[in-house]
């Protein structure tokens, strides 16, 4: 279950939980996962949740970058390499190793997505992001690729340029090109689906019923799981002495 | 005349049939190792010649070049992260300068190449073929010299140029010693001796650089001619 980190001196494992949501845009996966947030939190776990391109430190140069269309294919996939890496150790691998649930809205597959069906090598890729752990589930929230543009285009008149994968030379025209990217982008998860054992949901059912297959399968992962503080509780009472305590 | 360019690794995307008409040459050795007095030297020397030249270095791009400097002043910053981020930065140089520069026929002179950036991450215990893969995007230059200076005189040098010994230059992210001095010593230490074993590997020019500027700058005009009379041969035979 548990992967080994190269390098770097890391932990190999962790006692947290790590649920992740992947799926191309416009697939609903922010929509389940916020759901499970909540859902988890009413039960009284405390989460910590993270998504793409959100490092204080380096989103700004993507934006920037991206604004300026500065990118290739190898600085793009680094880029957000480095936007993930920060993220990864300064907040997931810490909150996982303290035995919180760690929730992302997207995780290391997207840039296999992407960066793949941007023409860089499958197992660069897959070398740059060796030092990540494996999710305890990956959730893959599959919808064909006319769905998922039309719930992205529904209240937007723009698509940006990376967003539509203009770079990749697909199309002149954006929603041209935004359809064909999406379908490479649906192309690679379907693959990678196999490979890395995601747990594919039928994103075109409604999304009450999706949210109850995710919880049934968190849920499942959750029964041998115990929180940070329930954790020190125990190891308290034990330091006390009173070693048959147990936590039901 | 157009050579083919060798990546040590999987070659980067859309530029995988890259030929060049220039030379790389790159000068490695640590911070105060004379790298930039030698290259300024050399550059003269090769435009005086009628060669176009590009220096180059480390930490200069446009893309990611502000980011690493505000990194470094704080002290959050993950070790991998710093790794990916130097990646990041000499992947954009590379592409929009080296590449261009080579291809337009110009000598490239790379103060500091991928070697400074894994002595530098596996001293901090970062994983070497994680590295090697990692970098394997950078093509192989011409020459590489490295510039072999004892630590004494480093520090000797540091002192002279900065009046005092810098944070990172010294190790202290990596707890050699809460001592600066000492950690500054032991972190020499130990990068010296993954530039040492990378120079088996990677075919190094080894340089003593505890000589004289003069001395240090004649021997690797040496080498460069060796490499540049290479190409005036096949120059010549190609007009006859």
């Amino acid at each position: 279950m548990f992967k080994e980190i190269r390098g770097l001196g890391l932990t190999k494992t962790y006692e947290g939980r790590l649920f992740v949501v992947e799926g191309c845009d416009g697939s609903g996966k922010s929509t389940q996962i916020q759901l499970l947030k909540k859902w988890l939190e009413f039960l009284g776990y405390t989460v910590f949740f993270t998504e793409w391109n959100s490092s204080d430190l380096v989103k700004n140069a993507t934006k920037k970058a991206k604004k300026k269309n500065l990118l290739t294919p190898t600085t793009f996939s680094l880029l957000h390499a480095c936007d993930f890496a920060d993220r990864y150790e300064r907040l997931i691998l810490p909150h996982l190793r303290a035995g919180y649930i760690v929730l992302c809205d997207r995780y290391i597959y997207t840039a296999y997505a992407r960066d793949i069906a941007r023409g860089c090598n499958p197992e660069w890729v897959k070398t740059v992001y060796d030092f990540a752990v494996k999710p305890t589930v990956t959730f893959y929230f599959k919808v064909p690729v006319e769905i998922a543009i039309d719930r992205v285009l529904t209240g937007r008149t723009q698509i940006k340029y990376y967003e539509a994968g203009m770079d990749l030379g697909l199309s002149t025209d954006t929603i041209e090109s935004f359809k064909l990217y999406q379908s490479k982008i649906i192309q690679m998860y379907d693959i990678l689906a196999g490979q890395e054992g995601f747990i594919t949901i039928d994103g075109t059912l409604s999304i009450r019923q999706q949210q109850k297959m995710v919880r049934e399968i968190v849920q499942r992962y959750l029964h041998d799981y115990k929180p940070p503080a329930q954790r020190w509780i125990l190891s308290t009472f034990n330091r006390e002495g009173e070693t048959r305590w147990q936590l039901k | 005349m157009a050579t083919e360019v060798k990546f040590y690794g999987f070659p980067l995307p859309n530029f995988e049939l890259l030929k060049k008409q220039g030379k790389l040459i790159v000068i490695e050795g640590p911070d105060c190792s004379g790298r930039s007095t030698q290259i300024e030297l050399l550059k003269e020397w090769l435009e005086a010649s009628g060669y176009a030249v590009l220096n180059t270095g480390l930490k200069r791009s446009r893309l990611v070049g502000d980011v690493i400097e505000k990194a470094k002043k704080g002290n959050t910053l993950g070790k991998t992260t710093l790794s990916l981020l130097y990646c990041c930065d000499f992947a954009d140089q590379l592409e929009n300068q080296i590449i261009p520069a080579l291809s337009a026929g110009y000598i490239v002179l790379a103060d500091r190449y991928i070697f400074t950036l894994m002595a530098r991450d596996i001293v901090r215990g970062a994983d070497k073929e994680w590295l090697k893969k990692l970098l394997g995007f950078a093509i192989v230059p011409d020459l590489i010299i490295y510039l072999d200076v004892s630590i004494d005189i480093l520090l000797a040098r540091t002192f002279q140029k900065y009046g005092h010994l810098d944070y990172w230059e010294s190790g202290m992210d990596i707890q050699l010693s809460a001592d600066m001095f000492e950690s500054f010593k032991k972190y020499h230490f130990l990068l010296k001796r993954e530039y040492e074993e990378m120079a088996k590997e990677y075919n190094f020019v080894v340089i003593d650089g505890n000589q004289g500027v003069g001395i240090i700058q004649k021997r690797i005009r040496e080498e460069i001619l060796k490499i540049l009379q290479e190409e005036d041969k096949n120059e010549s035979t190609g007009t006859i």
